[in-house]
Order: structure tokens, then sequence, then C-alpha cells
């Protein structure tokens, strides 16, 4: 078969299936396809030994009639996830070379309903970053391009997860999503990107950023095989005790499910002062699409929303602060040899941690330091309550929101690094549902007058990601986008 | 009660303590992960990924510590927070692989109680209990084992503590040493806490300031992790005195954090107040709040074995025991129980002396313990009821407890073997008084011209004659009957 890589997730399973084609084949064609785009720096680690081995097990359950959700299916796996024997760096070098002995309770449920491993993908250091530009491997690349010709930030921070799906190079991915770190790429590469609700997922095993905040969550290059990925990778694990035992819905049930009568909330704080008129267009457009299928939109009012980033950029650090505390040289990972404690922790630190980790550890120290701490996280917290109304709020009177997924389309890599700030902005419709523990979904919906693409968002109450995948479909459906990134395996280089 | 007041050369000075008691919870588990938390395993041995801080990994809480504070609260007769919330104390050092402390800080599991504690006057006084909040261990730095490497085993990383925080209620080192003995005892009765100090097990840091009567509190000190009442009450009285000798010279007190050196009994400064940790605290994001069901404490609450407090109550009311004797009796459960056994159907006070005198003393000198004693608490019962019986005259006893005490036989049988049974047969005993009074007619003679002291030496002879077996009320009696009659 020789379009292979243009199946999406749910086709492929039924050709597994059918045995038209071989898990070991789809692998092979996929292992193939990111040495092809190997010049996006999409993978870390491609594992390509242990795919195939992966792949022929996996057509070994086809042939007995066992096959799982995701048997025999490509997927490639953030390098935020620990995998067993295999490095997990966080794309950092304070742990270059670091091997756990452990699987992420998320990965491990990809692999035990069948999917097949072929690496570890780029992303922001410990995914702190929106560009996937502060990774230790260096940026990943969007295989989206403009006329110019210059090469494209991906987003961030699952950068490398986006693109891999968008390149063809993973027929699906995991990321994690802080701020955005999952809606914000999938929007800047064309493709879908779930954040669960806030506890749907197991962070076990996942390098934690902001604790209260990461969320794991499934990357795919249309909706169906979304729900796919996320029925599979979903679930309570008591090992987590922040995750949540509440049943995970029929996703692919929902699929088909429309948004008739739906009530779509469009809120009033997400028109920003000089945004691109092209995004304005496609939310517009989203609009009117879910209007045609029969749900009725709502003006909403969000009204603490502009206090979402400053409070997002307290919190996040904060948790950081202390949950990078561990990579201290002393039991694993990089240690720089030196006189004292004291120097080997300031030394390891300094040469292990980027520019933009080291940022927000201070940033994340300072406002949880004696003195700061009311004025700063304590009142973050406290808008974070906020935040959290504002949506209990809307919600009792609509089903979902939908806003645009950023602010922009993708940009060049490395125009803004020098402007932390503005970098932050790309979350800005993204980070409220972190902060309010909510689902989101960034869908494609169009292309801009550069050729790259621009997603919407919806949003959900907490456990309703059913309703996502509802009313993405619809979405999906009235956009018939086309995912087609001039640098996909087989395309130009 | 006697002033506690400390003289100094410019006049009475009053000193102020409170205590941070760290007690290692009784548990199989690690409070947030599922290692052993048991003691005296090789290096390393209990670690688990959690306790290393693997990347990823996550804290679940361990609900029998949980259940363990709670049960500890309550026989603190302290409020018990339904809703409490774990805190990341942060600092870094090699032994705290997290980066962080899991403690509670703002929100802890158990609030304001009281413990009453029972001085060596008989006296009984209430020490205010500030809190009780649950923590990690840390693990153990070794720097003595290599010349320019330190050792790190994580055995004890995450273990579980329960920090119990005193109101600043105590005036000498004799009342902290009491207080910390009391603690010791209602958590070994509560099996919370096995207290052994040596293992570490119970350890404080006291807080000491001194003042003069009425005024303000002064700047207080905090010596850290001492491990025995004996440390405890040296590194107090040592600091009353520096402190005093400090202020008297026009100096002042800092606010400090010090050691106490086990050899010389002297403290010293570990850190200045400058010096201090920022530990930017922060409520644990890994965590939920820990909610406690009400039902399950009213339930751990009915479960609780009766405590200290209330079984001295008993003793020193209805069995009419001295507070002296009840306290010694009560500071061990094992001891109070066998008490208990002992003296059910016996005479209470008989008992208690049998304790706390024969048998105590018989343990000391030998070395043994109650469990490993050969005499079981029926037994030792049996015993005080041949007494009362006036089966045996006490002297006898103490024969008899000999041997028990060696062989471990019943008294019953020993007096039967060996024929020690008292005589209490009137005729008995008069013939062998009349034959004291026929072998010593002139001491008869002396005694009844009013030399009254030689009473004693007729019921000394007649007991001799009678081989110790004679009921020494009846030699009396009959004695009195016949030398004054």
């Amino acid at each position: 078969m020789a379009d292979m890589l243009e199946l999406g997730a749910v086709e492929a399973r039924s050709a597994l299936d059918t045995r038209e084609i071989s898990a070991v084949e789809l692998t092979s064609a996929y292992i193939a396809a990111a040495e092809d785009t190997v010049g996006l720096n999409n993978y870390v680690a491609l594992t390509a030994e242990h795919a195939l081995e992966m792949a022929a097990a996996s057509d070994a359950r086809i042939a007995k009639g066992e096959a799982g959700l995701l048997e025999g299916v490509p997927i490639g796996v953030k390098d935020l996830f620990c995998t067993a024997g295999y490095t997990s760096t966080a794309c950092s070098k304070i742990l270059a070379g670091f091997t756990p002995t452990y699987e992420s309770t998320v990965t491990a449920n990809l692999w035990r309903e069948g999917g097949v491993m072929l690496g570890k993908l780029n992303c922001d250091e410990f995914a702190m970053g929106s560009a996937n530009e502060t990774s230790a491997y260096g940026p990943a690349i969007n295989p989206w391009q403009t006329a110019d010709g210059a090469d494209l930030v991906p987003g961030g921070s699952s950068g490398g997860s986006a693109a891999a799906v968008a390149a063809r190079s993973a027929l699906l991915a995991t990321g994690t999503d802080t701020g955005g770190s999952i809606r914000q790429p999938a929007a800047f590469c064309g493709v879908v990107g779930l954040k669960p609700t806030y506890g749907r997922c197991s962070r076990w095993g996942i390098v934690a950023f902001a604790s209260s905040l990461d969320q794991a969550g499934p990357f795919s290059r249309n909706v169906a095989d979304n729900a796919l990925l996320m029925q599979a990778m979903a679930g309570f694990d008591p090992k987590d005790s922040t995750s949540a035992d509440v049943p995970l819905q029929d996703l692919s049930a929902a699929l088909t499910r429309g948004v008739g009568g739906m009530k779509i909330g469009i809120p009033a704080e997400y028109v920003l002062d000089g945004m691109d008129p092209e995004v304005v267009t496609i939310w517009q457009q989203g609009q009117d699409w879910l209007r045609a299928a029969g749900a009725e939109l709502v003006d909403i009012s969000l009204p603490h929303t502009k206090y979402a980033l400053p409070a997002y950029y307290i919190i996040a650090p904060a948790e950081a602060s202390s949950n990078l505390a561990r990579y201290d040289g002393v039991r694993y990972g990089k240690r720089v040899e030196a006189e004292s404690l004291d120097e080997m922790y300031a030394l390891t630190r300094a040469e292990g941690f980027g520019e933009e980790v080291q940022r927000r550890i201070m940033i994340g120290t300072y406002v949880l330091s004696a003195g700061y701490y009311d004025a700063y996280y304590l009142k973050a917290q406290r808008v974070r309550r906020l935040i959290r109304n504002d949506f209990e709020t809307a919600f009792e009177n609509v089903d979902a929101i939908l806003t645009p997924a950023t602010p922009s389309a993708a940009f060049p890599v490395g125009r803004k690094v020098d402007d932390p700030v503005t970098n932050f902005l790309n979350d800005v419709f993204t980070v409220p549902a972190n902060l309010a523990g909510l689902p989101g979904m960034a869908v494609p919906a169009g292309i801009n007058g550069d050729s790259l693409p621009l997603g919407l968002q919806l949003l959900a109450r907490p456990f309703d990601e059913a309703t996502l995948y509802a009313a993405g479909q619809v979405l999906e459906d009235a956009a018939g986008f086309v995912a087609n990134p001039p640098r996909r395996a087989g395309g130009v280089s | 009660m006697t002033s506690n007041l400390v003289s100094g050369a410019t006049g009475d000075w009053e000193v102020v303590i409170g205590l941070e008691v760290h007690a290692q919870v009784s548990s199989n588990a690690k409070l947030f992960s599922g290692a052993s938390a048991t003691f005296g395993a090789d290096p390393n041995q209990n670690v688990s990924l959690v306790d290393a801080a693997m990347p990823g990994m996550l804290p679940v809480i361990n609900h029998e510590c949980v259940r363990q504070a709670v049960r500890t609260g309550l026989g603190l007769n302290a409020e018990i927070n339904l809703v409490s919330v774990f805190d990341r104390k942060n600092y870094f050092y090699a032994d705290l692989p997290q980066g962080y402390q899991i403690s509670q800080f703002k929100q802890p599991i158990v609030g304001e109680g009281t413990l009453r504690i029972d001085l060596p006057d008989g006296s009984s006084r209430n020490i205010g209990i500030e809190r009780l909040h649950l923590e990690q261990d840390a693990g153990k730095s070794m720097h003595d084992q290599h010349p320019s490497k330190s050792y790190i085993d994580l055995n004890r990383t995450g273990v579980a503590l329960m920090e119990i925080v005193s109101r600043p209620d105590m005036r000498s080192s004799i009342e902290a040493a009491a207080y910390v003995r009391k603690l010791r005892s209602i958590l070994r009765y509560l099996g919370t806490c096995d207290g052994n100090m040596e293992e570490g097990s119970l350890r404080a840091d006291v807080n000491v300031s001194v003042r003069r009567p009425g005024e303000a509190l002064g700047t207080r000190t905090e010596t850290k992790n001492l491990n025995s009442l004996r440390f405890i009450q040296q590194a107090i009285d040592f600091e009353v005195t520096r402190q005093i000798e400090i202020i008297e010279d026009g100096g002042e007190i800092d606010q400090e954090t010090r050691l106490f050196d086990t050899t010389t009994g002297a403290t010293r400064t570990m850190r200045s107040k400058e010096d201090a940790h920022d530990y930017r605290y922060f409520p644990d994001p890994d965590l939920l709040p820990l909610v406690i069901p009400k039902d399950e404490v009213n339930e751990l609450a009915a479960a609780l074995p009766e405590l200290p407090d209330q079984i001295k109550d008993r003793l020193t009311g209805d069995y009419g025991l001295s507070a002296y004797d009840a306290a010694v009796i009560i500071e061990e459960r094992e001891t109070a129980l066998f008490y208990e056994v002992a003296s059910a159907g016996h005479d209470r006070k008989l008992v208690a002396n049998w304790m706390t005198v024969e048998l105590f003393g018989a343990l000391n000198k030998s070395g043994q313990t109650l469990a490993d004693c050969n005499i079981t608490p029926e037994r030792l019962g049996g015993l005080v009821g041949l007494i009362s019986d006036g089966t045996i005259s006490g002297k006898i006893a103490k024969d008899v407890f000999a041997v028990m005490f060696e062989t471990g036989g019943d008294a019953a049988s020993i007096v039967e073997e060996k024929g020690l049974k008292q005589v209490s047969d009137s005729g008995a005993i008069a013939a062998l008084i009349d034959a004291v009074i026929a072998e010593n007619e002139d001491k008869v003679a002396e005694y009844r011209a009013g030399k009254d002291k030689l009473f004693g030496f007729f019921v000394g002879q007649v007991m001799k004659q009678s081989g110790g077996q004679a009921n020494p009320g009846m030699v009396n009696q009959i004695l009195h009957t016949k030398l004054d009659g």
C-alpha cells in the first residue's frame, strides 16, 4: 500500500484487522518517514528496533484475534513520559542519558492496548516553552512552511509531537498540556490535540512541570483518531492522588452525536486588541459552522480572563521551582563535581538547566519566598478560583465554549526568543482551561493567507470530553481541512 | 507547689520551655511510598522510586499513618481536623531526594490538646499541646566513611513522623522531662510510636528562654534533636545557665538554632536567625487535601485503649494507691496490664507494694524485664492472696517470692512443698510462748518491772522458735495476755 502514511489511526486499525496491511509494514513505513523527516528534529530518540518487535507482537495478536484498541498503531511519545529502558530526558541536559526502569501509566496503557512505540519526541525543556525552542536537542521544526521557506516553530511545549503527527512520522502522539502545550502546537501544526480534564490521565511517570496544571493528552490528524487514543490513555490510577475515579464516556459514540440543540458560548473577553484578523475570521467561521449544524450560540462573559496569564506565570513556576529541586546531581542525571555540596548543586543546575527553565525556577522561588508568598502565590491562587468560578457560571448556561486556539499562526524559529513575555502570550487562550482544570480541544479549521493552519479551541465542563468530540467532529466536517504540510514525509524537503 | 524560679546574680529568673517532639509513626510502610519503614535494614534497602525522587514519581498517602495520627490526637485530648493539608517544605540537602519535605504547615491534622504531666513530688500539671502534624523523615548522611565523600542512606527517607508541638508551658527541665516521659507513655499505650529514643523513634527539639517573673517572653533558642531524657534535661539546664549569664552581663540572647554536644553536655550555635532557611512552604499540588470522615474518627475513638491518666485516676481513687506507686505502675502499658491482672481479686495496695518493691527490685537486680520474667501476674496475685488470708507471713512471702522468681512455680505449691504454712493454731503458739517465758525468766521479770522494750525480744524469740511460721498477729496477742495478764 503506497499511501499507508495517509491512513488515519481508525482506518489503519481496520486495515490491520482485515490484514490489508501488517503492523510491521505500517511501523516500517513510519520509521522510514521519521528518518525521511529527520531534518525537522521532531524525534530525539527513534526506537526502531523496539518498534518492529512491538509491531511483530501486534501482528501475532491480530492473527489470534486478540487485538487491543491501538493494536499495531505506531505512536510517538513526548520525551516528558518515562519509558522503561529508553532514555527519558524531558529534553534537558540535566537528564541526559537518563533511562528509567519504569513506564509511565499513560504509555503503559497504550502498550497494553497494542500501541507501537516509535520513539521519543522533541519538546521544550521540562515542557517550559511555547515554541519548542528551549529543548536541549535544539528546536523542533514545523512541517508547514510559508513561501519564504523559513523554518517555523511547531509551537510548544509538545512541539515534536504535533509536528511529527502532521509530518506523517507518527500516526498518533502523546503530549502534555500545562498551559496550552497540546492545543497550541496542535493549532500551529494543523492537527487535533486534546487536553483532558485534570485528573483524567495519570501523571505517574511523567516528568512534572506544574503538578496542579499538567495533564497528558492525545495528538492525531483527525478527531476520530483522537478519540481512539484518548480512550486508551485515560483512566483512574491509584498511584496518582490527583487522578479522578470518574468513568470515561464512550468517545467514539460521541463522534456522531452532532451539536443539534447544543448551546455554545462565545466569550467576549477572548476578543483581543490587535488580534490577527485572520484569527478573528476563522473564529467567526467556526461559529457559523456550529450554528449551521444546529447549535445555539450564546454570548458569555468570563470576566477574569485577563488575569489568567499573570496567575499562570506565578503558579506554574512556583510548582516548577519545587518539582525541579530533585534534579540536584546527587542520585541520577548530570553532575558537575565540586568541592562542596552547595557548589555541586550550583554548578550542576547552572549547566544542566537551560535559560528558560532557570528563569522559571527563579520566578517560582521568588513568588514562594517569605514576604512575597501572599502578594504573589496566594493572590494567584485566588485569581485561579475566580477563573474557575467564571467557567462554572458560564457552564450553567452553555454546554461548550468556542474560542480561537492561538492569537496567531506559527512563527519563524528564533523570532521571539529575545522577548520571553511575548512568548508567554501564545498561551493566552489556552491557559484558563488549565487553571480551571477543564478539558479543551484544538481542531484545525483553515489555512491563512500565508498557507499556515489556524485552529479553533473548544472547552467543556469537567469530565465532559464527549461534548468536545461531538462538537470537534462537526467543526472538522465543516472545515474540510486537509492537513498537507509541505515538509511532511514524502513531501518537499 | 515548689517554686521553679532560678536564682541569678541579679535576682530570680523564670524559665520558659516549649518542646517539639518528633515521633516516628508505628507503621509497616512509609508515609507516601509503599517502602518498608522497619529499622535496621542494610543501607538503601528500604527505598522505593518515590523515596529516591525519581522523575515522575508521585506520593500516595498511607492511610494507616493517618489513623495513627488521629489516635494520637485523641489520646492527647486534641481537636481532630477533618480536613488538613500537606505542604512542601523546600530546602536542598543530599539526604532529601525530593528537595522538599512533605509536611503540614498551615492546616495540621490535629489541633489543640492537653497533656497532664506527673511530677516527682506527686503533683500533676496540664501542658498545652499546640498541634500535631504528619511529615516525612529525611535520610541519613554519613560524613565519616570516606575522606572526601559523604554517604547517604535513604532507608529513613519518607518514614512517617508526627511532630507534636507543645505550648511554652513548662517551667523547668524536670517538667520538660516529665512531659516527654508522659508523651512517650501515651504513644506507647496507643501503639502509635514505639518510643524508642535510642533508635531515634522519639526525639525532641527544645525551645528555651528566660525572663523575669511576670515579664514578657524572652528571646528563645532552639536546641535540636535530643534523643534521651537526660540530654533534654542537660540541654535545658545548660541553656538556662548560659542565657541568664549573658543577660546578667548586659548581653542579649540571639534567636538561633543550637546543637547539643552529648560528650560535654553543652550547646553550641548551629545557625543564626540570619542564616535561617526560607522554606517556601506551599500546598503540595501532588496531594489533595486530606479529608477524614467523622465516622472514622468516632470509630478510632471508640477503639482507643485505656490511657495512663484514666488508669492512674482509678489506681489512686478506687484502688487507693499513692500517686507515686500509681505513676510507677502506669508508665509502661505492660506494667499496668500486669498489675491489673495481678491485683484482680486481691488487696490492690499490697499487690502494688509487691510489684514496685519486690518484683521491680528483683527485675532490676537480674536485668530482666517483665516480659521475660518467670512470675506471671496471676501467681504474684496468688502470693499476695496467701499473705492476706494469713497462710503465710510477709517475711515468709519474701522467701516464697525468691523461689517463684527463680523457678516460676506458684506460691501455694511452694508453701505446701516446703511446709512454710503459717502457724495460726493458738494452742501451738501458746506452747511456744510458754517455753520462751520459761527459758527467760530474768527478762520476764525485767519486762514486768516496766522495761516495755523487751516485748520485741519475746516476739523475736517466739518467731525464731517457730521457724518464722507463727502468725505474728497471734503471737503478739497471746504474748500480751501471758506477760501482761
